[in-house]
């Protein structure tokens, strides 16, 4: 792998940036792996880099139905914290917010992590409480937040209007090493360190079908022909129930559409990122200087990455309550991502049913902050075959057994 | 430079000068100009900065798609950044203010990154700025930001109004261009409802600009008279200024309108949300540049706007303008250059046969026509002086330097697809006209499965006008079942096949191709691209957002199909097969406000009041929000505390009587023959056998067995039940009940309806209520005539009520419910009866205190969601007796029943400190995550005034097993925070006082 840097970039602008090589190599399909990974988003490019780099697992192969990290990867808001409140979120999720802030330097390829601090807004009595209640947890869980004031909001976000009329801002849950990264980095950033492992990251080849032999995964069928592998994870979001059905079993899955936009670009006028669940809505804005916002999912199941347009007049309505100087701002993009929810809103990084198959999904709305994490629990369940502390209470059979990790009690939708 | 023509103009009326400032140098233009037009007549082409280099731009388009003349418009409040100075129109006074630049558009520092421009291709800032790790967020970061972005926020609050409205129509037709027009005009005389819209300010589109007759009359004259016929008809509405946006599921379609432009007055923008039986998309094609060194400098412009500014504002974008072009319709542009005494030194025709019809005319002309020939580059620096001519196909060498101050370029023309594109509709590759046309095969379909949009005209690939009304007559003919018939006659013109190109020269070197832009605000070039699929980024997805290639404002209007060529030459495979990115809503960029709408201030989830608002406000409550509501959290006297003023009304309440608006609580009522066996489903207790006249407390859980709701259900009659629920889960339990009624259980006869707004609810608490309510007469409310847990009905001081005997303080309590009309009323009745008896009203925090002294739980403080009935300690109202109820099987499972679950328990500090509500009780051990281990925590945690000490509520793991125990509850600073477990009633524990 042709290292990055400053001085490789000086060297290259002599001669018009002919040397560079791919990032990752266009991989035909070999017949078999010591282990196969369906998705190549974040999460299945995470999960092999660590079954490599963690476990030494490098017989792998990623297989992407579409281009590489074009599902929830290249969709989401960006917006990387751990400021959970049960043991298990908070364990996972600031496993991946601390993997995240070496991780340009782990891969050598600019993932742009900007640890420029989360809020979420407090803005009825309860939510306070909530919140107060969740920096008491984070401060067992060994995650750095606090509860702030007004005063402290205002000063750290100009522009947000404090005193309401509707929902005056009480305070706020700060994490003031969360914040943003660029998300398609992060998927080419894996993908490149996975491709230098000697891995094969195959893309445009969907998954037809999984073949089980005496109980256990033999291979997968796919549109560019058999691939044997005894070790199989599947870990594509909002495809996952399609996939599980595959192999014959269901999973506690509901796909729905959860939308976001981008204003054009405005010069810097805020420097951190703004979460208002009263109203549902979030906010950051971009090093490009796009105001990114994030609101609500739809509340029907559906494949279709268009979502319904009342959930943008709404966000947008209370985004411009909280933060005025938006209304004049123009929106430039917006778009759809299938995101797959669990009945306790906390994702599954699981064995299956099935014998060698493992499922890592239900990340809901929240999957690209806990890509790392997510990635390190899953290349240790797929190595071992059994979890490590950080999957432990994650497994999929949790639903049956009424033990659910619900994150939906502290906040409200975003999460 | 650019020049206003003597004459001529078809849009501006020269009798109507108009003032304007750019960067605060006054200008003058003309009634009916764009701003840019202004600009350009004024000579002034230098007009922005690009995005990532910072290069000096001009406008290079006349409409929506311009990329580089971005600019704010007005000051203060009512600013707006990034403003297209294309399709501003021009009002007197109005001020612009270049972007992206310091000091000032000429001397911009920024344009010291251009010169660094070999190291920072696509991409570079993956390959960098990776050391030392501390540097990105306190160095690099910071200074991209900084030279990022393009226009200024506004500060403050947005003055202007808004407004949104619904309509309804079988046909939209999305564009009034001749096309459209048509399309309309056969939707109206079949009787359909038509809605057509356009984006700009005037009619007609491209063909008035041509000239080229339509149905016998003058293109104009034409437009005028559809306009004419469509205006007077009844199921016709016209919209000029609105642009359609957005086309979504099911005919779901989205327009902007600009009401607060052209002089207009009310709401700055106006949205429409259509429901469509049919859109036709009309919205015409885009010219593409051609990419070739240089292509970006102020001077070089789109050939199709150059004629633009030429008819319609009379403005020339220089003395001298070369040509270049792929396709015939730039020689329009050089002929009507050459027309207006505009010279033109070349017109480079990269196809080697050369053009049609119109490059004979333009030779006829004059004009130097060269044939298999292009650009291989311009020369100047803020503006043009030249250009170099050069074979197509050659590499740029040697070449021949042309003087020149303007360049007029035309690479063909991509359909404005989007539209089509954004629900769905399939995309076609037509190779001969070197397009992506909409493809009839895969149109958008609506609910019906059924095609629900038709592209016609130019955004069928139908570039002329002939053959694009031929399509808007056929096409409209087939979608609504008319006849045959023949569209408006116009003349024709046979064009001969354009030809799209990579870049210009085919074989120019790197340096060239490191000029040579594709995306003009980011400042992405065909060397970029290349870059891009050298380093795998083949997808054209990837390339898009590695290059960032069509991510700027005009969202590759210009720029996309230049940058696929180049994506499909680099990766060696015909264009079809890199496909295009997904084209998403908006068309255009729409003010944030206009989607927002009237919703804003006092309307953006308007308060709700209960009847007895204005009495709490006048005596300066403190609110709480609850909900959409706003309750009376206390109601401090001048100069107290709030904090003081709860615990006098909680003294009040304890020592003598006090009043609550607790008109916010849900009052549901539910009715019908199955009401009784449909509450036993809903609530965990049984509620079918509540014999008329009494109430009992219920509790609800959802399918998983935790607790959403509890109140007090009150029987009114055999078929008849009025369920109170909490403040904020009224809406939300009706709904469920309703839920639960239509989808589950269809057959059963049960109404529901939910009553909150139609009482108001007053809590009569303490030991004086009694007599307080006797006091008011006409009710026998006496311990033997309405015991605890009773109601009844009848007339206090005269007012029809209803009086509940049930208690949430542990006090003697009635809650008497009348008519909301009747809440102030009584209210007055009974603070003026009460004076005597030291009547306090109380607030929410008093309520809150009261109940949890007695060891009630609140739902949403002793419950979150994962919280059961047993673990509140509340088994005992679970009906053993039921078949089933919702949660029952959920309630089952066996992390439900776990003997180590928290349970409710009170907590008192060793120190009779009041504990922070939430704090965790920790033990010293670890997790294997590294956690501290927790056992419980504080769910509600209050100073009691009636105890004078802290008292607080929590779940703890066993923790009714372990009473007198006492738990460690780390705290901020270091500090650890005892307290001890105890029985969870604080006050009262027999209940005498409540059933006094």
């Amino acid at each position: 792998m042709r290292r990055y840097s400053v001085f490789a970039l000086a060297r290259e602008a002599l001669r018009g940036h002919t040397g560079w090589g791919r990032a990752w190599g266009a991989a035909a399909p070999r017949a078999a792996y010591d282990a196969v990974i369906v998705g190549a988003g974040g999460h299945g490019l995470a999960t092999a880099y660590y079954l490599g780099r963690n476990h030494g697992i490098r017989n792998v192969a990623v297989l992407e139905k579409g281009w590489l990290g074009g599902g929830n990867t290249g969709r989401n808001t960006t917006i990387i914290r751990s400021n959970y409140l049960q043991d298990a979120s908070a364990a996972i999720y600031e496993k991946a917010r601390s993997l995240y802030e070496t991780l340009s330097q782990e891969l050598n390829f600019n993932v742009m992590f900007s640890p420029r601090g989360v809020m979420m807004l407090a803005q009825t009595e309860h939510e306070v409480k909530g919140y107060r209640r969740t920096a008491m947890a984070n401060a067992l869980q060994g995650v750095a937040t606090e509860f702030i004031g007004p005063d402290r909001v205002k000063a750290l976000v100009p522009i947000i209007r404090i005193d309401g009329p509707r929902y005056p801002v009480l305070g706020a849950l700060w994490q003031p090493r969360g914040g943003t990264a660029r998300h398609d980095a992060v998927a080419w950033g894996y993908a490149r360190a996975c491709a230098a492992m000697g891995m094969d990251i195959v893309e445009n080849c969907a998954v037809t079908g999984i073949r089980v032999e005496n109980g256990a995964v033999a291979g997968v069928e796919t549109t560019r022909g058999p691939i044997a592998t005894r070790r199989l994870g599947l870990v594509v979001a909002g495809h996952s129930s399609v996939l599980a059905a595959m192999a014959g079993f269901r999973l506690p899955i509901e796909s729905l559409c959860l939308q976001a936009l981008v204003s054009e670009p405005v010069k810097p006028c805020m420097d951190v990122v703004v979460m208002a669940n009263t109203v549902h809505g979030y906010m950051s804005q971009s090093d490009k200087g796009e105001m990114v916002i994030g609101g609500g999912t739809d509340g029907f199941n559906n494949y279709s990455q268009r979502g319904s347009w009342h959930h943008i007049e709404e966000t947008l309505r209370a985004l411009c309550e909280t933060f005025p100087v938006l209304s004049r701002l123009k929106m430039l993009r917006q778009w759809g991502g299938i995101v797959d929810m669990t009945g306790d809103r906390s994702p599954i990084i699981s064995r299956a049913p099935v014998g060698g198959v493992f499922v890592n999904c239900g990340w809901g709305t929240g999957g690209f902050k806990a890509i790392p994490g997510s990635g390190w629990a899953m290349a240790e369940l797929m190595a071992r075959g059994e979890p490590g502390p950080l999957a432990a209470e994650f497994d999929m059979f949790r639903f049956r057994e009424g033990r659910f990790i619900d994150e939906s009690v502290a906040a409200g939708v975003a999460h | 430079m650019s020049f206003r023509l003597g004459h001529g103009g078809r849009l501006i009326d020269r009798a109507r000068p108009l003032g304007f400032s750019f960067d605060g140098r006054r200008m003058t233009g003309f009634a009916g100009d764009t701003l840019a037009a202004a600009l350009l007549g004024a000579g002034e082409t230098l007009m922005g900065r690009s995005f990532k280099y910072h290069r000096p731009r001009g406008a290079v388009a006349a409409g929506v798609e311009e990329p580089n003349a971005l600019m704010g418009i007005g000051s203060g409040p009512q600013a707006e950044p990034n403003a297209r100075a294309t399709v501003v129109e021009l009002a007197e006074g109005l001020e612009a203010t270049s972007q992206n630049r310091w000091p000032n558009l000429a001397l911009d520092i920024g344009q010291l990154t251009g010169l660094g421009a070999r190291l920072m291709p696509a991409g570079f800032y993956y390959k960098t700025f990776i050391h030392p790790r501390a540097a990105w967020k306190h160095v690099f970061e910071p200074v991209i930001r900084r030279a990022a972005g393009l226009g200024r926020a506004p500060r403050g609050p947005d003055p202007d109004r808004y407004e949104q409205l619904y309509a309804f129509a079988d046909v939209v037709v999305a564009g009034g261009g001749v096309a459209g027009l048509h399309a309309a005009r056969l939707a109206a005389e079949a009787g359909r409802r038509v809605i057509v819209f356009e984006q700009a300010a005037h009619w007609g589109g491209r063909a008035p600009v041509e000239g080229e007759p339509v149905g016998g009359l003058p293109a104009d004259a034409w437009v005028a008279a559809q306009l004419a016929d469509l205006a007077a008809r009844p199921n016709v509405t016209l919209r000029a200024r609105a642009t359609v946006f957005g086309l979504h599921d099911h005919g779901y379609l989205l327009a902007e309108e600009r009401c607060g432009e052209g002089g207009g007055t009310g709401p700055r923008r106006r949205l429409w949300r259509v429901r469509a039986g049919l859109t036709v998309v009309a919205c015409g094609a885009f010219e593409r540049p051609l990419p070739f060194a240089g292509n970006d400098r102020p001077g070089v412009m789109l050939a199709a706007a150059v004629r633009d500014y030429l008819v319609n504002w009379a403005v020339a974008p220089g003395r001298a303008v070369a040509v270049v072009t792929g396709c015939d319709d730039a020689y329009r542009t050089a002929m009507a250059l050459a027309g207006a005494g505009v010279r033109v030194p070349v017109v480079a025709d990269l196809r080697p046969g050369g053009g049609g019809a119109l490059a004979a005319r333009a030779r006829a002309m004059g004009l130097r026509v060269a044939d298999g020939a292009c650009i291989a580059r311009v020369l100047g620096g803020r503006s043009v002086t030249g250009v170099v001519l050069a074979p197509a196909d050659g590499d740029g060498s040697g070449g021949e330097e042309i003087a020149c101050d303007a360049v007029a370029m035309s690479g063909g023309w991509s359909p404005a697809v989007h539209l089509w594109s954004q629900p769905g509709g399939g995309l076609a590759w037509d190779a001969d006209r070197g397009l992506f046309r909409p493809d009839p095969a895969r149109a958008p379909t609506g609910a019906d499965g059924r095609p629900m949009a038709v592209a016609v005209g130019a955004a069928a690939g139908e570039l002329a006008l002939d053959a694009a009304l031929a399509d808007a007559d056929r096409a409209l003919r087939a979608v609504l079942g008319l006849p045959a018939g023949a569209p408006p006659v116009t003349a024709a013109t046979a064009e001969a096949p354009p030809r799209t190109a990579a870049m210009l020269p085919a074989r120019a070197g790197h340096r060239l191709r490191a000029k040579a832009f594709l995306d003009f605000q980011n400042d992405v070039k065909v060397s970029d691209i290349e870059l891009a699929a050298r380093e795998g980024y083949v997808s054209v997805e990837h390339a898009k957002r590695y290059t960032t290639l069509g991510m700027a404002t005009d969202q590759g209007k210009l720029s996309n199909v230049a940058g696929i060529a180049v994506l499909a030459e680099a990766r060696g495979t015909p264009v079809p097969e890199v496909g295009t990115t997904t084209f998403r809503p908006p068309f255009v960029p729409v003010t944030i406000g206009g989607l927002a709408g009237e919703a804003s201030g006092p309307l953006f989830q308007p308060v709700r009041m209960t009847p007895l608002h204005g009495w709490h406000a006048a005596r300066g409550a403190v609110w709480e929000p609850v909900g959409l509501w706003r309750r009376a959290y206390a109601y401090p006297a001048t100069g107290e505390r709030t904090a003081d003023a709860v615990a006098r009304e909680v003294l009040a309440v304890r020592g003598r009587v006090g009043l609550l608006d607790a008109s916010t609580l849900g009052k549901i009522l539910v009715r019908g023959p199955d009401a009784g066996r449909f509450l036993d489903m809903l609530y965990v207790g049984m509620m079918s056998t509540l014999p008329v006249g009494r109430c009992r407390y219920g509790v609800m859980c959802n399918e998983q067995g935790f607790v959403t709701d509890d109140g007090v259900v009150a029987r009114l009659g055999s078929e008849t039940f009025l369920c109170h629920t909490t403040t904020g889960g009224a809406d939300r339990i009706h709904g469920w009940m309703e839920e639960w009624l239509q989808t589950e259980w269809w057959d059963w006869k049960v109404w529901t309806l939910n009553l909150t707004e139609q009482f108001a609810q007053i809590a009569v608490a303490g030991p004086k209520a009694r007599v307080l309510l006797e006091r008011l007469g006409g009710m026998d409310v006496s311990r033997e005539a309405q015991p605890f847990m009773r109601w009844a009905e009848g007339r206090l001081s005269g007012i029809a009520a209803r009086v509940f005997r049930i208690s949430f303080s542990g006090e003697l309590s009635f809650e008497i419910a009348v008519a909301a009309s009747d809440g102030p009323a009584l209210w007055e009745r009974l603070m003026a009866e009460g004076a005597d008896l030291g009547v306090t009203p109380y607030g929410t925090e008093a309520m809150h205190v009261l109940r949890a002294e007695k060891g009630y739980i609140i739902v949403g403080d002793e419950t979150d969601g994962t919280v059961t009935p047993r673990d509140l300690g509340l088994e005992r109202m679970i009906a053993s007796g039921k078949a089933d109820f919702i949660g029952r099987r959920g309630m089952e499972r066996a992390h439900l029943v776990d003997p180590g679950r928290w349970r409710l328990v009170g907590l008192a500090a060793e120190d009779g400190a009041v504990l922070p509500e939430g704090a965790y009780a920790a033990t010293d051990a670890r997790n294997a995550n590294g956690q501290r281990v927790t056992e419980g925590r504080v769910t509600s945690s209050y100073f009691s005034p009636t105890l004078k000490c802290g008292i607080a509520l929590g779940l703890v793991r066993r923790g009714p097993e372990r009473m007198g125990e006492v738990l460690a509850f780390p705290a901020a600073g270091g500090r650890v925070l005892k307290a001890r477990i105890v029985e969870p009633v604080f006050h009262d524990k027999d209940g005498a006082r409540l059933n006094g």
